[in-house]
C-alpha cells in the first residue's frame, strides 16, 4: 500500500497501554455497506474502511488507560517512498508517518518536479491546500506545506520543504493553478518568496503593510501602525 | 498542463484598455456579493474579460489568535470563520484535535454531531438557496427557507443556548446531553422537510427565468475544478461523484445510507440542483440517525489539560461549502503552534474567474452567489 489505508478507518486508534482495564468494548466490525469509493476505481485490493458501528448496547466506555502510548512520528517506507527515491534520490530527505499520514521531507530546489512527479504519475491530482509553518530557532525556518489529494487512490500525502528567510521556494502554479493564491499567502503572512509566481502580491492583508504576521517573532499585539494611522485614522486597532 | 494565467487571478490591468473597454468594481459594499468582497472587472460592453477578486476586508488573523490560546479556548473562533455553518467548523476542529491527542469522541457523542452537523448543512444550503434567489430576482424563496432555518436554530438554542455560533461541541464529545424533544424535534423537522423542499422546487426548478438566469452560466469543467482544488457542490455539479463523508468517513456517516448527488455540466442550474438534492439526503441522514443514538457517556476522558504530544495532522470534514480542512502541529505544549484552516471558500472562490469570464455583467451576481462563499471564512 502506498499510502496507510487506516487513515481512513476513524476508529483507528493507537495501541492501548498495557495498565487500566484492557476491557476496551469489542466493536463489532460491519461491513461498510454505505461507503463507497469516490468516483474512480480504486486500486485493486484497497481495504475498504472498516468502520466499527458501535452496538447500540454498548457497555459504557470503561475508563481509559492511566498512559496510553502517545502517537509519535515514524520514518515510512513504503512503495510510493520507494518509488519516489529511486527518481529524485537525495531530494527525498526524509519520510514520515504521523498519526498515520504520510509526509514526506523533499529538496526546496526540486519542489516542482517532485510536485509534477506527484501529480502525473502518481495520481495526488489535488492540490488540497499550501501553507507554511515558522520555526525561528532552526537554521532553515520556514516549512512549506503541500497537502495532495489523490482522487482516484483515496489518499492524501503531505509534501514538506524547508527554506530560510529570504530563500526563494519554487512555485508550484504551473502545477496546481489552486496553488495561485494559496502562495500569494504564504507570502502574505510568512514572507516566503515563491519564484515563478505570476503575480506575486498580499492578499489578506493591505499591499502596503510592513511585516508577516504569521512568522513568530511577530506579536499577536504587534500591527503596522503607521498604516493604520493613515488609513484609518486612529491610534491603534487593538 | 496548465498555464496558471490561464487561470486567471491576474492582475486586471487598469492601465491599456481597449476601445469598448471599461473597469467596473463591484463592491466591497454591494448587496449581492455577500460580504465585503471586491470585485474588479474588466468589461466589453456588457462582457467580462478580465476579472479579480479583492479580498482581507474581514481578516481577524484567526491563525495567529489559534498560537495564543489553548486548544479549548480557540474552539469558540472557529464558529466565526464561516458563521452560517458554525457546528460544521466545530466539528472538524474538535475532530482535529482528538485525532492529534490519539482518541475519539465516544460513539454516543459522534452520532449527535452527525446529526447537528447535517442540520447545520441544510442551514446552511437555505441561506444560500435564499439569498442565491434573491439575487437573481425571485424574492419568494428566501422567506421560505428562512422560515425552515428558524426551525433548526431553534433546535440549536434548545441544545446549547445559541443560534447561530453554536460553540455545540467540545474536543473529545459534547458538552451537553440532547434535551428532552430532541428526537422528536428534529424527527418532525425531517418529516415536514421533504415537502418543503419540494415547495422551493416548485417555485424555482421549471421557472422560465430561474432557468434563463442560471443554466449555462459559469461553466466549470471537472478538470478545471480539480485543478483549482475545488471542492463541495461546486466540484460534484461538475460531475465529480465525490464527498468526504464517503471517501474518508468521519463522526458517524460510515453508518447510514445516503446518495452524493452529481450533475453534469457545471453550471449555475446543476450546482442549484446538487444543493436541493443534498438537503434532501441530508435530510436522510438526520433521520436515519435520530432512530439510534447510541447511549453511553457523551465525553471521551482526556483531561482537563490538553498536551498533544509533539506532532501533526491534517483533517478534514465535508463541510456544506466543501472541504474544511484543519492542520495542526502541536509542539507538546498546550497551545497549538499552529492551526492553519483549509478554507473552502477561500479556494473555491479563487474559480470565480474562471467561471465569470466571458459572462454578461448580470450573471456575475448569479456567479458569486452559485459559489456560495462566506467572507468571514475567506478571509478569516
Amino acid at each position: 500500500m502506498a499510502n496507510d489505508p487506516s487513515e481512513k478507518d476513524p476508529n483507528a486508534k493507537p495501541p492501548e497501554g498495557p495498565a487500566g482495564s484492557g476491557a476496551t468494548p469489542p466493536k463489532p466490525a460491519t461491513p461498510a455497506a454505505p461507503s463507497q469509493p469516490p468516483a474512480s476505481a480504486p486500486p485493486a485490493g484497497a481495504p475498504h474502511a472498516k468502520p466499527a458501528a458501535p452496538a447500540a448496547a454498548a457497555p459504557p466506555k470503561p475508563p481509559a488507560p492511566p498512559k496510553e502510548a502517545p502517537p509519535k512520528p515514524v520514518p515510512l517506507d513504503n512503495e510510493l517512498v520507494q518509488r519516489l527515491k529511486a527518481r529524485f534520490g537525495e531530494a527525498i530527505r526524509e519520510a514520515t508517518l504521523d498519526r498515520k499520514q504520510a509526509i514526506v521531507l523533499v529538496a526546496a530546489a526540486q519542489l516542482r518536479e517532485i510536485a509534477r512527479y506527484c501529480r502525473d504519475d502518481e495520481k495526488f491530482n489535488m492540490l488540497a491546500d499550501l501553507t507554511a509553518v515558522d520555526w525561528p530557532k532552526r537554521e532553515q525556518r520556514f516549512d512549506v506545506i503541500l497537502n495532495l489529494y489523490s482522487f482516484p487512490k483515496n489518499e492524501r500525502l503531505r509534501l514538506k520543504a524547508h527554506a530560510a528567510e529570504n530563500e526563494p521556494v519554487p512555485s508550484v502554479c504551473e502545477v496546481w493553478p489552486a496553488a495561485n493564491w494559496l502562495e500569494r499567502e504564504c507570502f502574505d503572512m510568512f514572507g516566503i518568496v515563491f519564484e515563478g509566481h505570476p503575480d506575486l502580491k498580499r492578499i489578506l492583508l493591505p499591499d502596503e503593510w510592513q511585516g508577516h504576521p504569521l512568522r513568530k517573532d511577530y506579536d499577536i499585539l504587534k500591527q503596522d501602525t503607521a498604516w493604520v494611522r493613515e488609513n484609518l485614522g486612529i491610534e491603534s486597532g487593538q | 498542463m496548465s498555464d496558471a494565467r490561464a487561470y486567471g487571478n491576474s492582475n486586471v490591468d487598469t492601465t491599456v484598455l481597449g476601445a469598448d473597454e471599461i473597469i467596473l468594481n463591484m463592491g466591497p459594499q454591494h448587496p449581492s456579493t455577500h460580504g465585503v468582497l471586491r470585485v474588479k472587472l474588466k468589461l466589453d460592453g456588457e462582457r467580462v474579460v478580465d476579472s479579480e477578486c479583492i479580498i482581507g476586508y474581514l481578516h481577524r488573523g484567526v491563525e495567529k489568535i489559534a498560537e495564543h490560546r489553548s486548544y479549548q479556548q480557540f474552539a469558540p473562533y472557529v464558529d466565526r470563520m464561516d458563521y452560517v455553518a458554525a457546528v460544521s467548523n466545530g466539528l472538524g476542529y474538535c475532530e482535529a484535535v482528538e485525532k492529534l491527542l490519539g482518541t475519539e469522541a465516544p460513539p454516543r457523542a459522534r452520532v449527535v454531531r452527525t446529526i447537528l452537523t447535517e442540520l447545520q448543512r441544510i442551514a446552511s444550503h437555505l441561506l444560500w438557496l435564499g439569498t442565491h434567489a434573491l439575487d437573481i430576482g425571485a424574492l419568494t424563496p428566501v422567506f421560505y427557507c428562512f422560515r425552515e432555518r428558524e426551525e433548526i436554530l431553534k433546535i440549536y438554542e434548545k441544545y446549547c443556548g445559541a443560534r447561530l455560533t453554536t460553540h455545540a461541541f467540545r474536543i473529545g464529545g459534547l458538552q451537553y446531553e440532547t434535551y428532552d424533544g430532541f428526537e422528536h424535534d428534529v424527527k418532525r423537522f425531517c418529516e415536514d422537510f421533504d415537502k418543503k423542499i419540494d415547495e422551493y422546487e416548485t417555485l424555482l426548478t421549471e421557472n422560465r427565468i430561474w432557468v434563463g438566469r442560471t443554466k449555462g452560466i459559469g461553466i466549470l469543467s471537472a478538470e478545471d475544478a480539480i485543478a483549482l482544488g475545488v471542492t463541495g457542490p461546486v466540484l460534484r455539479a461538475s460531475g465529480m461523484k465525490w464527498d468526504i463523508r464517503k471517501a474518508m468517513p468521519y463522526a458517524a456517516y460510515d453508518q447510514y445510507e445516503f446518495e452524493i448527488p452529481t450533475r453534469p455540466t457545471g453550471d449555475t442550474y446543476d450546482r442549484y440542483l446538487v444543493r436541493m438534492e443534498e438537503m434532501r439526503q441530508s435530510r436522510r441522514i438526520c433521520l436515519q440517525a435520530i432512530e439510534n443514538i447510541p447511549s453511553g457517556p457523551i465525553m471521551a476522558r482526556i483531561g482537563k489539560v490538553l498536551k498533544p504530544p509533539p506532532g501533526e495532522v491534517y483533517h478534514a470534514i465535508e463541510a456544506p461549502k466543501g472541504e474544511l480542512g484543519y492542520y495542526v502541529v502541536s509542539d507538546g505544549t498546550t497551545q497549538p503552534y499552529r492551526v492553519r484552516v483549509r478554507p473552502p471558500s477561500f479556494i473555491n472562490l479563487q474559480a470565480f474567474d474562471k467561471m465569470a469570464r466571458g459572462s454578461l455583467v448580470a450573471d456575475v451576481v448569479a456567479i458569486i452567489g452559485t459559489i456560495d462563499i462566506v467572507l468571514g471564512e475567506v478571509d478569516r
